[in-house]
């Protein structure tokens, strides 16, 4: 069920916003340097402005794509500009659009800000398009174009060993990528979607009207889920997260963590399942052990690190995890909380590089064992720092644990044993915040963190959305949930079409 | 009236926002009493809706004030509502009850204190919680305040974290909460599997129709959590060192009001505990009810053995209440719910009383709290001391105070469970007696052995002896020595009309209550003579050691030291434990980030010898093409061929 065309072309200007606001910044900061960013900054916020109004005239308890943009590209390859939006992908529109600005008003690069703001757009431009294209090659272009100014960012900006992680983070993407890019060809060929038979890069014709044999939708699946387990990342291939996020500037962890990861678990959702439902089901108990593994392997390499920063993007391959399993729990309530889970995570550990980020412009550190007792002399800092975390924890109340939560129960209809060890992620998530959070704030101050300074009042505006969504969105997850739920009933409704697959119901439902 | 009852929460919240907003501006008394008035509103307010209920006829005390939808997905259907029904309105009596006085001590026991306003920012966040967690009308409520306790049990146990123990000991009550919490989280996964709903209602209607399997997985995952919250064992290691926090904290939280959660959680799920009475485990012997009647009885015993041999004034406490808490436990296995939420009641009481008699002392002796250097403290503190004696009889179980009447009936369905049980209780009654006997007498009688201790201060003088608490300590001590005396007589065992808690609770725990044989009810004063001979057996047995030193007091290391468990439980953790998350975290930077660095290493190092290759010498590439035209024509040929 698609909505027509409508006059406006919102989604075009999502990307194009920033993507013009990126050629701005260059230009203009080339002349006039004071403008550079009062430019970038209005251009994110004009970006932001417009997801804002995209959330507020989108159709709540329709599961269908709205506000979509088709206008053919490059036709004999079936190729077009097919642009549209569900709940599947709409809170992670709002996200990019909301944490940008708050990452280009709140860090600071330090040096060439010109060159930093730019890239930020462009980046911005790339994610925007990569969660609401609906033509494989479309999202391959966008998906691909992230790449560029992260690496640079990270490259650029980053700290002591800033080079490698970004070439480690660059060549981990690109070897995923290869494969889906092999993939998207494929079945756009074998496929043959398009009217008459011919060659179709559109998603949605793509999941209508293909079919595939059982052992080429295998090969096909598995080619699109290596690049997004690599973007996830899932356990075993995470291990270029630690260095990427540790290495990146702040604004670049935030960004990393709050929205790039989320392509991958999106993709895997909207171009993975979607297009092999066959593949996706008989591929699960793999992918939820993966899953599984990698919420207790991330929570328990994260208990044991000495640097903050390393630590929260361990957490992060643990909460991703329950992402994963979510997803391949297929379940009405598990895929909702898969979807709920992208955006709290990227709320709550975005928090946390932004806080992190603060300690280290005031210590020049981020080693645990040189932190000691701040909240004896920054308390305010320390209790926003405790609300993200308890969020991170997944404390009942605040968002963390409404995604979590519903991945869980909605799983447990399909995969009970695994949900079941999973379930003790809860347990030690506690532990290494907890921990850490003890040998940073708590204890008698030393000289050294004597001076720490407390939350100042520009740092304190860019932390208030985020502590008002975590509380908000904990007690009242209504309004995200109404707006989710139709779109994963209607990819669930898919999967029933194309496997046979039937959700399975809890004792006492529908029952006379 | 009854659909003010969102009213009850809803007064700590705002207290909790005022504070949070204002907290600093008002200070050092303020704060305190808005928090205090907050809490006291809480409690006018059920006391408004007990009432109402009180008026309807018993199978109408049940009403559900829904708020909002909380989290709804498919099949799912979770509200943020509240359910107003006998079990609930006497939590919250006694949760706000208790919870005011603790409040008005705290305004005493915090002055002075440089983060008075945010002690009381949490107090009311705790009320706030304990409160949604008694009156949740589904098991995710019910969840959203038993980990909002949690959570202000780690603000508070830590709340001075300048002291690295009270920080670890925080960190320690969440992190073995969390434990407990998993199971609780399982429990609700298979509970809605099974039945589709989470709400006690439903739970409550679809119960008799679960297979016992999966009524008896229900019940065991939710025992675990109630073991984390309620300190047993294996779960109880965080109480004893909670005491870290400030005395009101220990008093409201891990004695009154938080610890009991798992004993109500235990009765809310009575029905499903009752139908998984056909499982067995261990070959069919054993049904979950066995197991937390034998769980809470081996609780009560330990945690007694090991209060008799503590010397700090808290940690007998903290131990006791572990042990009282066992006796809970004991009777929710035995099927006694309505012994179990009546001993709940005057133990909320007593040990409220004997924690904040404990702090009076604390703050008379200038933050002392080692009862060695204590004494002869009645003759300085009169009230602390006075109600510090109607609180230890409570507890030891002389009739007629509160507790001797809600034990007996707990050790009456214990030796209707089996004997065995039974005995256990009793030499904890024994045990119980004993060490509470011993706290009194180390602090109130014998000689004042804190002049020793502060003569080293001398320069201080007369500043340093003892005093009596301000009133507004003081008075809160009174009102709970009252409810100590007269608090058993909401459940006499005597006749079918005095027990009035069995008639009030009756709507919630009927169909699951366990009824008594004939002949044990008829034995009921024989063993409540027996009850009053062990305790004043308990009490004698401590004046000779103590007081009359006929003994050499019996407190062995091994009982000091709570029988090294906790010791073990640490040096577990802080060694195999430790290094198998280091071994983790090794394999991830060695084992799989090494494959990642290997196979980078590997295809530099090939495209080095392949660079080799590259010669720059036209006749290698000629021999090389030619080599291949050659070896591509064979192969065609060959293929032609064959």
């Amino acid at each position: 069920m698609e909505h027509a065309t409508v006059g406006f072309p919102i989604l075009t200007m999502l990307v194009a916003v920033p993507a013009i606001g990126a050629l701005l910044t260059a230009v203009v900061g080339r002349k006039r340097p004071e403008f550079v960013k009062l430019t970038a900054l209005l251009s994110s916020v004009l970006t932001g402005a417009l997801s804002i109004w995209l959330m507020a005239a989108f159709h709540a308890h329709d599961g269908g794509f709205q506000f979509v943009s088709k206008h053919p590209w490059i036709r004999t390859w079936g190729i077009s500009w097919h642009l549209g939006v569900d709940g599947i992908s709409l809170f992670l529109v709002v996200l990019t659009g909301v944490l940008f600005p708050l990452v280009i008003a709140g860090t600071d690069p330090h040096h060439d800000h010109r060159a930093y703001l730019a890239w930020l757009l462009l980046l911005e431009a790339g994610v925007m398009g990569s969660f609401i294209a609906l033509d494989l090659f479309l999202f391959f272009a966008f998906f691909e174009i992230v790449l560029v100014p992260m690496y640079f960012l990270i490259a650029g900006w980053g700290y002591e060993q800033r080079v490698y992680a970004a070439t480690k983070f660059f060549l981990f993407t690109m070897v995923g990528s290869a494969f889906m890019l092999v993939g998207i060809i494929t079945t756009a060929v074998l496929g043959k979607a398009g009217p008459n038979g011919s060659v179709s890069f559109d998603l949605v014709d793509l999941a209508n009207h293909a079919s595939f044999a059982a052992t080429t939708g295998r090969w096909l699946f598995f080619a699109f889920a290596v690049a997004f387990a690599v973007k996830i990342p899932l356990f075993p291939l995470h291990t270029w997260l630690p260095d990427a996020h540790t290495q990146a500037p702040t604004g670049g962890s935030v960004i990393l963590a709050g929205v790039l990861l989320k392509m991958g678990t999106y993709g895997l959702l909207r171009f993975g399942v979607y297009l092999f439902p066959e593949a996706a089901r008989w591929s699960r108990p793999l992918f939820l052990t993966l899953a599984v593994i990698g919420i207790l392997w991330g929570a328990i390499a994260a208990t044991m690190q000495s640097d903050l920063k390393r630590l929260v993007a361990y957490s992060s391959v643990a909460h991703l995890g329950f992402i994963v399993l979510g997803i391949f729990a297929i379940t009405s309530q598990s895929a909702t909380g898969a979807v709920m889970q992208n955006i709290n995570h990227g709320i709550s550990t975005g928090a946390l590089f932004v806080l992190v980020g603060m300690i280290y412009e005031r210590r020049h550190t981020r080693q645990i064992s040189e932190l000691r007792g701040i909240q004896s002399v920054a308390p305010v800092f320390a209790g926003v720092f405790t609300v993200v975390m308890l969020s991170s924890i997944g404390l009942p109340g605040l968002n963390g644990f409404v995604g979590e939560y519903l991945v869980l129960i909605g799983s447990f209809l399909t995969a009970r044993w695994w949900v079941v060890v999973a379930t003790a992620g809860v347990i030690l998530a506690a532990l290494y915040l907890l921990w850490a959070y003890q040998r940073v704030f708590h204890g008698p101050v030393d000289d050294a963190n004597r001076g720490f300074a407390e939350l100042r009042w520009r740092e304190a505006a860019v932390l208030a959305p985020f502590v008002a969504i975590v509380v908000f969105t904990g007690i009242y997850p209504k309004p995200m949930l109404d707006r989710i739920e139709p779109s994963v009933k209607q990819f669930i409704a898919h999967v029933h079409d194309a496997t046979g697959y039937v959700e399975p119901q809890p004792a006492g439902e529908g029952a006379p | 009236m009854l659909d003010l009852v969102w009213l009850i929460p809803a007064l700590p919240l705002a207290g909790f926002l005022l504070i949070l907003l204002t907290g600093r501006r008002l200070g050092d008394p303020r704060a305190g009493y808005l928090a205090t008035t907050m809490c006291a509103g809480a409690f006018v307010v059920t006391a408004g809706v007990f009432l109402k209920l009180m008026s309807l006829p018993a199978e109408e005390r049940h009403h559900v004030r829904r708020l909002f939808s909380w989290m709804p997905v498919g099949s799912l259907h979770i509200d943020l509502s509240f359910l107003a029904d006998p079990l609930s309105i006497t939590m919250c009596l006694f949760v706000t009850g208790i919870g005011t006085l603790i409040h008005l001590y705290a305004v005493g026991y915090m002055h002075g204190d440089a983060r008075y306003s945010k002690f009381f920012l949490y107090l009311n966040l705790f009320a706030l919680s304990m409160l949604l967690l008694v009156l949740g009308e589904n098991l995710v409520v019910t969840f959203l305040g038993w980990e909002g306790v949690g959570a202000c049990s780690y603000f508070l146990i830590s709340f001075w974290h300048e002291r690295e123990s009270a920080a670890t000991a925080g960190k320690k009550a969440f992190v073995t909460n969390r434990v407990g919490d998993w199971g609780f989280i399982v429990a609700m996964f298979f509970a809605f599997q099974a039945t589709g709903t989470l709400s006690y209602r439903g739970l409550a209607e679809a119960a008799p129709h679960l297979a016992p399997a999966t009524a008896a997985a229900i019940a065991g995952f939710a025992f675990v959590g109630a073991c984390g919250k309620s300190a047993q064992l294996p779960l109880y290691l965080w109480l004893p060192d909670a005491m870290e926090g400030p005395t009101p904290v220990s008093a409201l939280i891990h004695a009154a009001t938080m610890v009991t959660a798992g004993v109500f959680l235990m009765t809310r799920m009575s029905p499903v505990l009752h139908a998984a009475a056909h499982f067995g485990l261990f070959g069919g012997h054993v049904s979950v009810s066995t197991v937390v009647a034998v769980v809470g009885a081996v609780t009560a015993l330990f945690a007694a053995t090991v209060a008799v041999a503590q010397n700090d004034i808290k940690k007998v406490l903290a131990y006791s209440t572990v042990s009282q808490l066992g006796y809970m436990f004991l009777a929710v296995g035995s099927g006694a719910y309505v012994a179990a939420i009546f001993h709940m009641v005057t133990h909320a009481f007593f040990k409220a009383l004997l924690f904040l008699g404990a702090g009076s002392v604390i703050h008379g002796m200038h933050h002392e709290q080692d009862m060695r250097k204590m004494g002869a403290l009645r003759l300085l503190m009169p009230v602390t001391a006075g109600t510090f004696i109607v609180g230890w009889l409570a507890i030891a179980g002389v009739p007629p105070f509160a507790g001797f009447w809600s034990k007996d009936e707990i050790l009456l369905f214990a030796w209707d469970k089996s004997p065995v049980l039974y005995v256990i209780g009793l030499v904890t009654a024994l045990l119980t007696a004993y060490y509470m006997t011993r706290q009194v007498i180390m602090v109130f009688f014998g000689e004042a052995r804190w002049h020793d201790a502060h003569a080293e201060h001398g320069a201080h003088g007369d500043a340093h002896r003892p005093h009596e608490s301000p009133w507004i300590m003081v008075g809160p001590l009174v009102a709970l020595a009252g409810l100590s005396i007269v608090g058993g007589f909401i459940q006499l065992p005597f006749s079918a009309s005095v027990k009035r808690l069995e008639h009030w609770l009756a709507p919630v725990v009927e169909g699951s209550e366990h009824r008594l044989r004939g002949n044990v009810d008829d034995l009921k004063y024989v063993f409540m003579a027996i009850a009053v001979v062990v305790a004043v057996a308990g009490i004698v047995a401590a004046y000779l050691v103590y007081a009359k030193r006929r003994v050499e007091p019996v407190e062995p290391a091994i009982l000091a030291n709570g029988w090294y468990y906790d010791q073990a439980v640490s040096d577990f953790m802080g060694g195999p434990g430790r290094e198998a998350f280091e071994g983790v975290a090794w394999a991830d930077a060695n084992v799989l980030d090494g494959a990642v660095r290997g196979s980078g290493a590997v295809v530099r190092a090939g495209a080095g010898e392949l660079r080799k290759v590259q010669t720059g010498n036209m006749r290698t590439y000629a021999a090389a093409v030619g080599a291949g035209v050659v070896a591509l024509l064979a192969w065609f040929v060959l293929r032609g061929v064959l």
